[in-house]
């Protein structure tokens, strides 16, 4: 045969290896055809081809099993024991930058699944040669990278240790600055898991200088981008106090609070989170952002989304009154009560209506006027309902009842107090008559009414054993009041007096 | 005889005369003796009744004078204390004016200002009012730009649509689709129609071969890469012809981070401010300045008697001993020594590190 026709046979090959490995890729971009894929054996057929001596079939190749372990765990295991990441990881740092796409696409793909697999990524060397392709020259090199080394150390702290100690932060950083965004968005989401799981991992992120350019990016339109870089501010600023205090010189107040109007709606969850994470440290922390105007931005927040996404604010209205009766007060004079008990009533998961309650409690516990605001708005009856109802969880009845009893034992606001009286179980009636006894003796009008409303009857009706506190209550409730009235309103006064017309005798004369 | 007859016939008359008439005189004798008896008891009985009438008086002059001793002494008791707790009840009336303005005083003062929380309460209120105020017209800002944007989008794809479909332009023999002539009017797009440019067809092929392939090494989309221009030259399968270097190498040396020589990367004087720097902070360490002398140069603190010869009256002269040069300091153009510099060998710093194949032996 003559020379041409034996290349023929030659092209012919590289031709159907490639319309193979072409056509697997595509394949392997719809979820119903990779079982398919899986029982015809894909795995040990690619395998070989990612050592092909044509660079585009290398790449497909790689970017087909890419595809196929993105899909479930069964195929990345079997990308791993397949002993395929070894030689990945050999040509990652050789080849051109396609093929260091798809090498690290399939890292990715491997390492998200489950801790085990990413150790095994880390066992085989990978790191070090992820870390070199973040100083690639190509964008799009980069970002592969960061994915594949953000997902590994996503799953918990020593990961996370393998990463940073592969030098990987310094080089997020430096990529966080370059100006296209889908790379700045995968180097912040890496940052944010990177320094989630301890506040050594969040230091090494803040040492390496990461804080002021997250702090600029906050300004950018893009809101995919805002949705990470508030993610991995929070996820910094929740471990201490210092690392809090180093977020905000950052100068991130007001600009902060234009992300709580945006559209998207995780932007807003993201920007109260870290809001709140920074609020719960200390005092201090809280009056910064009560006079940077951050109550007010957070309860309009809440006000205008719904469910889990409103969950981090009513929290940081929680953290901010829990601290100091100052900022309980700044807090109500925002408006926060009305909107925390619209939240309590409306939200139909229990998880949420535990933090609105939680948080009401926190504002009405510190003094009398605190309770009176909370008392007002008329919330006291839906924490009792919500206490006393069987269908709420545990938790919610716990935070509801210790809500109820820490604005009780404050409140003077009569009108509020007097509906306990009537369906209030003992324990918490205990309380109620409690601060009766503490209010009436000094106040006639409140005497007055208490009388005309009822009220009076209701205290005889209760049963107490003698020498409990609730006696010593009740005794000094009818101590404010002659004896004629107690003894009117006493329960079976009517019939004592009955019994005594049937047994008087009229004098005859 | 007779007159014993008549004596014994009168001896009953005598008998009972001299019995009446002593019965008469005993009689009146009781009478008399009662008379007596009775005047002498009611003499007796007065004077009893002066005697005790007096002892009364007496008696109760003796009493009212003891009553009236007693009763003074606790009148004086009563007064006593009466005026004793009015003092006590002054003083504690005055101790609580002063403790309760002293009160108010030291918690308004050190320990809770009212009227300061008051003013901050409503300073974050207004703080609040005007965040939102701010926040509002941000999000209508965003708005009006998001509708901006969809706009220009909308028209964008108008023209394009127009650029695209100009064939159904009107001609002056017939008249296209949105120039119907029972109409009174054109169709809008039949204007839009006439301002568009139609399409090149070297644009189209243009934008297809942007779809990337795996194979077409120019598909760089880093912005960075190439100049943008607004057509791009059109892309060939062929490798530009010409002695080029290779693109990572070129990019490496434009992006090539500043290794400064040690000439440039330190300042001049490095070492005397470090060495400023360290006498500082030893400056501030030590607690005392004096340098430690071993206590064998405890006597050497005597003080160095000079010779005659060379202490005269007006001192001795320090040329020859501290300076050996003529010097003249109105000649001097600034009063600081020159600096000396240390010149840096940077012959081999960039041997083989230089961009250029210039001296290479290839």
């Amino acid at each position: 045969m003559s020379q041409r026709q034996v290349l023929q046979v030659f092209e012919q090959y590289q031709k159907a290896r490639t319309q193979f490995v072409q056509m697997v890729a595509e394949l392997a971009t719809r979820p119903q055809n990779i079982e398919t894929l899986q029982n015809a054996g894909v795995m040990s057929l690619l395998r070989p081809l990612l050592l092909d001596v044509v660079p585009t079939i290398q790449q497909t190749a790689a970017l087909a099993l890419g595809r196929l372990a993105n899909y479930n765990d069964d195929l990345a295991e079997a990308v791993v024991k397949g002993d395929i990441l070894p030689q990945l990881v050999y040509s990652l740092a050789e080849q051109n930058r396609f093929y260091k796409k798809a090498a690290a696409f399939v890292l990715r793909a491997v390492g998200k699944h489950s801790p085990q697999l990413a150790q095994a990524i880390v066992d085989c060397g990978a790191l070090d040669t992820l870390v070199i392709c973040l100083e690639d020259f190509d964008p799009g090199v980069k970002e592969a990278a960061a994915w594949a080394l953000g997902y590994i150390a996503r799953h918990n702290a020593e990961l996370s240790q393998a990463v940073v100690d592969a030098g990987a932060v310094p080089l997020l950083v430096l990529c966080i600055q370059e100006p296209e965004i889908a790379l700045k968005r995968i180097a912040a989401s890496a940052l944010s898991d990177i320094s989630k799981h301890s506040p050594e991992l969040a230091q090494t992120v803040v040492d390496a200088g990461a804080i002021a350019h997250l702090a600029q990016m906050i300004l950018n339109p893009d809101s995919k981008l805002k949705r990470q870089v508030l993610s991995a501010l929070s996820q910094i600023a929740k471990h201490s106090v210092d690392l809090a205090e180093m977020v905000v010189e950052a100068e991130i107040f007001p600009v902060v609070l234009t992300c709580l109007k945006d559209k998207d709606e995780y932007v807003k969850k993201n920007a109260s989170t870290l809001i709140r994470e920074i609020a719960k440290h200390t005092p201090e922390l809280s009056q910064l952002i009560v006079n940077a105007g951050g109550v007010a931005a957070v309860i309009d927040c809440i006000g205008s989304c719904k469910g889990n996404i409103r969950l981090p604010g009513i929290m940081m209205l929680g953290y901010v009154a829990a601290h100091s009766e100052n900022l309980a007060m700044a807090v109500i004079i925002s408006k926060g009560v009305p909107q925390l008990s619209v939240c309590l009533s409306e939200e139909p998961e229990d998880h949420i209506k535990a933090a609105a309650a939680w948080a009401l409690g926190q504002i009405g516990r510190h003094t009398p006027e605190h309770a009176r605001a909370v008392a007002v708005t008329n919330t006291l009856p839906v924490l009792l309902s919500l206490y006393m109802s069987t269908e709420s969880s545990e938790d919610l009845q716990v935070k509801s009842k210790k809500a109820i009893k820490s604005i009780l034992q404050k409140c003077t606001y009569l009108p509020a107090l007097e509906p306990f009286l009537y369906d209030a179980p003992p324990n918490i009636l205990k309380h109620v008559v409690g601060q009766f006894s503490k209010v009436l003796p000094h106040d006639s009008k409140a005497r007055r009414l208490f009388v005309t409303s009822g009220g009076l009857k209701k205290v005889q009706e209760i049963k107490a054993e003698p020498g409990s506190l609730l006696q010593e209550y009740i005794n000094s409730i009818n101590n404010c009041y002659p004896e004629e009235i107690v003894r009117y309103y006493s329960p079976g006064y009517s019939d004592t007096l009955l019994q005594r017309v049937d047994s008087y005798q009229p004098l005859t004369h | 005889m007779a007159t014993l007859v008549r004596l014994q016939a009168r001896s009953k008359f005598v008998a009972q005369q001299y019995y009446f008439r002593n019965s008469v005189v005993d009689i009146f004798r009781k009478k008399e003796y009662d008379a007596a008896v009775k005047i002498q008891s009611w003499f007796r009985g007065c004077q009893v009744r002066a005697y005790i009438r007096n002892l009364h008086r007496v008696a109760t002059i003796i009493q009212k004078w003891w009553r009236s001793y007693s009763g003074r002494q606790e009148y004086q008791l009563i007064v006593k204390f009466a005026s004793c707790a009015m003092k006590m009840n002054l003083y504690n009336a005055m101790a609580v004016r002063i403790q309760r303005r002293w009160r108010g005083y030291r918690i308004r003062k050190y320990c809770f200002n009212y009227f300061y929380l008051k003013e901050y309460l409503k300073a974050v209120s207004e703080t609040n009012d005007a965040i939102r105020e701010a926040l509002e017209e941000f999000a209508e800002m965003k708005e009006r730009e998001e509708k901006k944007a969809d706009l220009e989008r909308e028209e964008k794809k108008r023209d394009y649509q127009a650029r695209k479909t100009h064939y159904l332009l009107s001609t002056k023999q017939i008249p296209g689709i949105y120039n119907s002539p029972f109409r009174k009017d054109p169709d809008p797009w039949e204007l839009r129609l006439q301002k568009a440019k139609p399409l090149t067809y070297q644009r189209s092929k243009v934008k297809q071969k942007r779809c990337i392939s795996l194979s077409s090494w120019l598909a760089c989309t880093s912005a960075r890469s190439f100049p943008r221009s607004e057509i791009l030259p059109p892309i060939d399968r062929k490798q530009c012809q010409g002695p080029f270097r290779d693109i990572t190498e070129v990019l490496e040396q434009r992006y090539k981070p500043l290794e400064p020589t040690l000439w440039v990367a330190e300042p001049i004087s490095e070492l005397k401010v470090a060495r400023e720097e360290f006498r500082r902070q030893e400056w501030m360490r030590d607690v005392n300045d004096n340098m430690f002398l071993p206590f064998s140069s405890y006597h050497k603190n005597k003080k160095y008697t000079p010779l005659m010869h060379s202490s005269s009256k007006y001192g001795p002269n320090s040329y020859g001993s501290q300076h050996f040069r003529d010097e003249n300091p109105k000649k001097w153009i600034c009063d600081k020594d020159f600096q000396t510099v240390l010149p840096s060998f940077d012959l081999f710093s960039k041997y083989g590190k230089l961009y250029s194949k210039a001296g290479q032996i290839i």
